[in-house]
């Protein structure tokens, strides 16, 4: 066989091979030790020196030729066999992924730590007292004496008597917590004390528990116009406006002299309410400048000593900001609500990041 | 507190509108609940005069009228039987809309007639229920005369809410008094002079308290009246007490009435000839009782004030007259009485007889005790105006306490306190207003208060009473100074474990809910096997929330059950809040507490659920522990629990025995049981105030030390006694070398026969300098097992 037809023969092979056993079937066949080719490299050996040469010039061309063509080919083959297994493993992408559950974190948290995050920027930290208190701090120490008409509004829910004749209260706001600031920290003081209240209460819009904020500033120096300042920062940072327009009306609480409370403008186009724009107005928060009584009762000197004081409703302002309609579900624990009201675990406010 | 516009206008010259006046009672700090101004609503409609009422021809029930009206003359068919030629009625013309139905007229064809226009019933206009016919007003209205002003209703009234401070608003005129001093208008002085009287009283009036101490009851006016007739009171009057909710009753309790409104000075009337003897002020009697106005009768004791006569009391003091001597149509002879009495004494009686009256509402907020003559002169004047008859000279007991006290303003002190300029001759003018009497000092004003205004007490009332009426509107705005540059950190370490417990139980997929903090009593005895005697309510709101709750579990359980019985599994909430152990301060506690229940997620088509167990609550509880900042590394897993969970299947967290952070595991089956709650349920709860602080006082890190050598493993199987706790074996373990042994797991665990357990580990070898030899791993090995064989008392397995 001349080696033109030898070689053609092998490639020819080699392009026929349908698959890798196959192809090294052929390698073997033809470069093995004792494969074609090699026999013929074999059988050189016995020819004339320049017939050997030329021969073994041929031949070694073969080789290479062969060897790259199997090369080739198996690269060729590797690449079909891929291509088939791959054509064979398919997937439904469309099928649901393994389950994780979606928590979440109740509306008063998050509105927790959104007025933190706002009270914190000017400087006031968070104080909490015990729920449930004595007479003096929910009481009298707040001018409010025994049988002082304001305490039968305050439908308070009492213990049974102890033994001394005392009797602890659950206490009916957060302002016990302005007392127990001033008897334990010196001026001057910022605080807010967000909490439990408690309250002998129940209807559509009050339940035994509910959550108020409560504020407090002693210095010496910070006035009523101070406190409006305040206040109005604060409901353009919470309801997150431009701008909020205010009502400020004189009223009356035994802790504070002057009192005023404070109402803020909102529409309620559509049955929703809508903060900042709109000419109704939305009673939002009682506030005054602390009564000298007081001061007095927290242990300081209120010749020397002035501030303000504020109060709200956290659970209030979390329906008003986020539009939820019915105080009593925030206490119902129903997974409906929890996940159509609540907030993503990562979902933390920030003033920089924004408070929704 | 209810008045109309023009009773108001009684007392306050003024050209206000109703709307100006609105405005001033909201600035002055008078909040005006409703406004209800009935000529509003009755705009469209106006009196018209029926020239012509012929029956329709083709109905035998209507009319065609012919209508003169201030806007022509129309046709009007009309079905209302009264309608007649020659009356006037109210007419409303098409364009109108009509509260009574709800629509707007618009003109109609009636049975081939044209109607033009609607003759109007009062249940049309909401004026009554009344719709057997239509309006008929008076033939004097001129035509075109507005429906409100023809049917007497164009006097709006106004509801104001009063705090609890300022009792001379609980009188019309003291409401003038706020917005006359406001700058909307004159207060008129009051006219009281009344007749000295022409005979001496039959009735005479005493105080009879023990040691006479008269501060119960320290003033008592009284007159007798002979020859009055008490029948029905004018128009005017009956119209005033209805606007503002009163029923008339007949013109001397109609007086009486009138003038607690007007003057914040309630009064009382006795039928005279029912009375015998002497009349006075004293404590009741233990055993006393008697019927009231409403009725009722009320058992007295001796710390209640009684007006008595020789028979026994006859009135309950500044609450409510005795139904024996109240005055009917037949009275003619009539003892008016007006008496200062103590606030505090009547609060309390009125609390605890459960009787809300306009007296009480008055007295015990503070009646101005100065006017107590002059009520009875206002009282006296009206009586002989409307009733007739003569009046006795007044008999006295008693005098005015004395209630005068001033203050010292100083020029400084609404600039300071209230942060606004005002002159200070305007500063005084605003308190002359109010009545006070202001005597000008060095560096300030002495300003002496009257005596209907119990609610100042010192300077920062003065302050209150200039920022009032000056306007709060007008204090300027003034920005706080910052303590800090940048804002620093404000909350302190439990605050942040709250928000970080929180947090990471949301992303652990729980739902966070806020739970009462009350829990029902059975609960309690269920949970706690007792009730904390310091722990219950006295005075619950319902049988479910009577005492203050032992653990956070107790309401999540039940809201675990409230949301499977809404079609809910396989889910999980927790709630960060309080739980109680005693009534002090220490004993309340912030607490991060959890459920899951069912199983640990939905089926899916490519992994099986399965249910939830304690190990699902451990790890909870110690990824809440983690990010609380807890030493995890360092605490101790013991067997066991509180009384809510399974013995056998629940486990507690701790620093040592004295401080335990956490509980975990499966719910008590018991609890279970009578929570009537689907399970298996598991639950966790941590004690976030037991989390000892972190030491660190500084971010930085310690250094990084790691091996960059190859770690290997290798497994160990023992065969131990079935009590062995894992964590024991994985201890004596790590224990070998702490260099060379990093993480110990524990990956397969089965019960063989004879009460014994397998336990396998796979424990992590982090060569740390140089790579292990075989003999150093086979000998680490060795000890390896050595110590956890005499840790354990178990066996290699072969």
């Amino acid at each position: 066989m001349s080696p033109v037809a030898f070689e053609t023969e092998l490639l020819e092979q080699i392009a026929k091979a349908s698959d890798e056993a196959a192809l090294e079937a052929i390698r073997v066949g033809a470069l093995g030790k004792k494969g074609s080719l090699s026999e013929k490299m074999k059988a050189l050996g016995s020819t004339a020196p320049e017939e050997r040469k030329i021969a073994g010039a041929a031949l070694n061309v073969i080789k290479d030729k062969v060897t790259d063509a199997i090369a080739a080919r198996k690269v060729m083959l590797q690449e079909s066999a891929l291509g088939a297994r791959l054509a064979s493993e398919t997937i439904d992408v469309t099928l649901p992924v393994r389950p994780e559950r979606q928590g979440s974190i109740h509306p008063v948290s998050q509105v927790w730590e959104e007025v933190v995050q706002i009270w914190g920027d000017l400087g006031f930290s968070v104080a909490e007292g015990p729920h449930i208190e004595d007479d003096f701090h929910n009481f009298t120490a707040l001018n409010m004496p025994p049988e002082h008409p304001a305490r039968q509004e305050h439908d308070t829910f009492y213990f049974n008597e102890r033994e001394d004749g005392s009797r602890m209260v659950l206490r009916t706001h957060t302002s016990p917590v302005q007392i127990r600031t001033m008897l334990t920290s010196k001026p001057p003081i910022r605080i807010i004390a967000p909490g439990r209240t408690f309250r002998c209460d129940s209807d559509m819009t009050h339940t035994p528990m509910f959550h108020q904020i409560e504020g407090l500033v002693i210095d010496e120096v910070t006035h009523m116009g101070h406190l409006k300042w305040a206040l109005a920062e604060f409901c353009k940072a919470f309801f997150e406006v431009d701008d909020v327009r205010m009502r400020f009306r004189a009223s009356h609480f035994p802790f504070t002299e002057p009192s005023m409370e404070v109402d803020i403008n909102c529409s309620w186009e559509g049955g929703q309410v809508k903060i900042g724009v709109g000419n109704s107005w939305l009673e939002i928060l009682g506030s005054g400048m602390v009564h000298p009584n007081v001061i007095r009762h927290g242990g300081l000197d209120p010749d020397k000593y002035q501030g303000f004081a504020f109060g709200m409703g956290l659970d209030r302002i979390a329906m008003l900001k986020y539009g939820i309609p019915d105080l009593r579900a925030f206490f119902e624990a129903d997974l409906r609500w929890l996940r159509h009201y609540g907030f993503r675990a990562l979902q933390v406010p920030t003033l920089p990041g924004g408070l929704s | 507190m209810k008045f109309t516009f023009s009773w108001l206008k009684d007392f306050l010259e003024t050209s206000a509108t109703i709307d100006e006046i609105v405005e001033g009672l909201i600035g002055v700090g008078l909040e005006v609940e409703e406004v209800h101004d009935a000529a509003k609503a009755l705009a469209p409609f106006k009196v018209a005069f029926v020239q012509k009422a012929d029956k329709h021809p083709n109905a035998d029930k209507l009319r065609l009228c012919v209508v003169e009206t201030d806007e022509g003359t129309v046709q009007v068919v009309c079905g209302a039987p009264n309608a007649r030629t020659g009356m006037k009625g109210i007419i409303a013309l098409p364009g109108a809309y009509i509260p009574g139905t709800k629509i707007t007229l618009e003109k109609g064809v009636i049975r081939g007639q044209e109607s033009q226009g609607m003759l109007c019933s009062e249940r049309e206009l909401l004026i009554s229920d009344e719709h057997n016919g239509i309006i008929e007003v008076s033939e004097e209205w001129p035509i075109g005369t507005p429906a409100a002003v023809a049917l007497g209703l164009d006097d709006p009234m106004i509801y104001v809410k009063v705090t609890a401070n300022r009792p001379d608003a609980l009188g019309v005129y003291g409401i003038a008094r706020d917005l006359a001093a406001k700058g909307l208008g004159r207060l008129k002085p009051i006219d009281h002079i009344a007749p000295k009287g022409g005979f001496i009283s039959p009735i005479g009036v005493s105080l009879d308290f023990p040691d006479g101490d008269t501060k119960p009851c320290p003033l008592f006016v009284g007159r007798y009246f002979r020859g009055v007739k008490n029948g029905t009171s004018p128009e005017w009057l009956r119209r005033r007490l209805t606007a503002i909710g009163l029923r008339p009753i007949s013109t001397l309790v109609d007086i009486t009435n009138y003038i607690t409104f007007s003057h914040g000075r309630p009064l009382h009337v006795f039928d005279a000839d029912k009375v015998t003897g002497r009349i006075g002020a004293r404590f009741a009697n233990e055993g006393e009782s008697i019927v009231a106005l409403d009725g009722k009768t009320y058992r007295l004791d001796p710390s209640v004030t009684v007006i008595a006569d020789a028979e026994g009391p006859e009135a309950i003091a500044g609450i409510i007259g005795g139904e024996h001597s109240s005055c009917t149509e037949a009275t003619t002879n009539v003892f008016l009485e007006s008496a200062y009495f103590d606030a505090l004494r009547t609060a309390t009686t009125g609390r605890k007889l459960g009787i809300n009256s306009d007296a009480r509402y008055r007295f015990e907020r503070g009646v101005d005790p100065a006017f107590t003559p002059t009520g009875a002169d206002i009282a006296v004047r009206m009586i002989l105006d409307l009733c007739g008859g003569e009046v006795s000279e007044e008999v006295t007991a008693g005098s005015v306490p004395n209630t005068s006290r001033s203050y010292t303003l100083r020029k400084t002190r609404v600039k300071a306190l209230g942060g606004v300029d005002i002159p200070w001759a305007d500063q005084l003018n605003i308190l002359r207003s109010l009545g006070f009497v202001v005597t000008e000092a060095a560096g300030g004003a002495s300003c002496s208060v009257p005596s209907w205004r119990p609610d100042v007490q010192g300077e920062a009332d003065l302050v209150e009473e200039i920022c009032r009426i000056h306007g709060l509107d007008k204090i300027p705005p003034v920005a706080m100074n910052r303590a800090h540059a940048i804002t620093r950190p404000v909350l302190n370490p439990l605050q942040k474990r709250m928000i970080a417990a929180r947090r990471t139980l949301a992303s652990r997929g729980l739902n966070e809910a806020v739970t009462w903090s009350f829990l029902a009593e059975k609960e309690v005895v269920l949970f706690s096997g007792q009730r904390n005697p310091a722990l219950i309510l006295a005075n619950p709101i319902s049988s479910e929330l009577t005492d203050m709750r032992p653990t956070l579990i107790a309401n999540l359980i039940a809201a675990v059950g409230r949301n499977q019985a809404r079609g809910f599994f396989n889910f999980g909430l927790f709630e960060v809040g309080q739980a109680y152990a005693g009534d002090r301060m220490e004993d309340e506690t912030l607490r991060a507490g959890g459920v899951r229940q069912g199983m640990n997620g939905e089926r899916h088509w490519s992994q099986k659920p399965r249910p939830v167990d304690a190990y699902d609550a451990k790890a909870d509880a110690l990824a809440v522990l983690e990010a609380a900042g807890a030493p995890v590394a360092s605490l101790q897993i013991v067997a066991g629990g509180p009384s809510w969970l399974h013995p056998g299947r629940s486990g507690t967290i701790q620093m040592g025995p004295q401080n335990k952070l956490a509980v975990f595991g499966e719910l008590h089956p018991r609890i279970v049981a009578a929570m009537d709650v689907k399970g298996p349920i598991v639950a966790f709860e941590v004690t976030l105030n037991k989390i000892p602080g972190s030491k660190a006082k500084t971010a930085t890190r310690a250094a990084l030390n790691a091996s960059d050598l190859m770690p290997l493993t290798r497994d160990f199987a023992f065969v131990v006694d079935a009590g062995v706790e894992a964590e024991k074996l994985v201890k004596a373990a790590r224990g070998v070398d702490k260099t060379l042994i990093g993480e110990v797991r524990v990956f397969d665990v089965f019960k063989l026969e004879g009460g014994k357990t397998s336990l396998a580990i796979e424990v992590t070898i982090m060569p740390r300098e140089k790579t292990l030899t075989d003999e150093e791993i086979e000998s680490l090995s060795a000890r390896i097992v050595g110590q956890v064989e005499k840790a354990t008392g178990g066996k290699l397995r072969a």
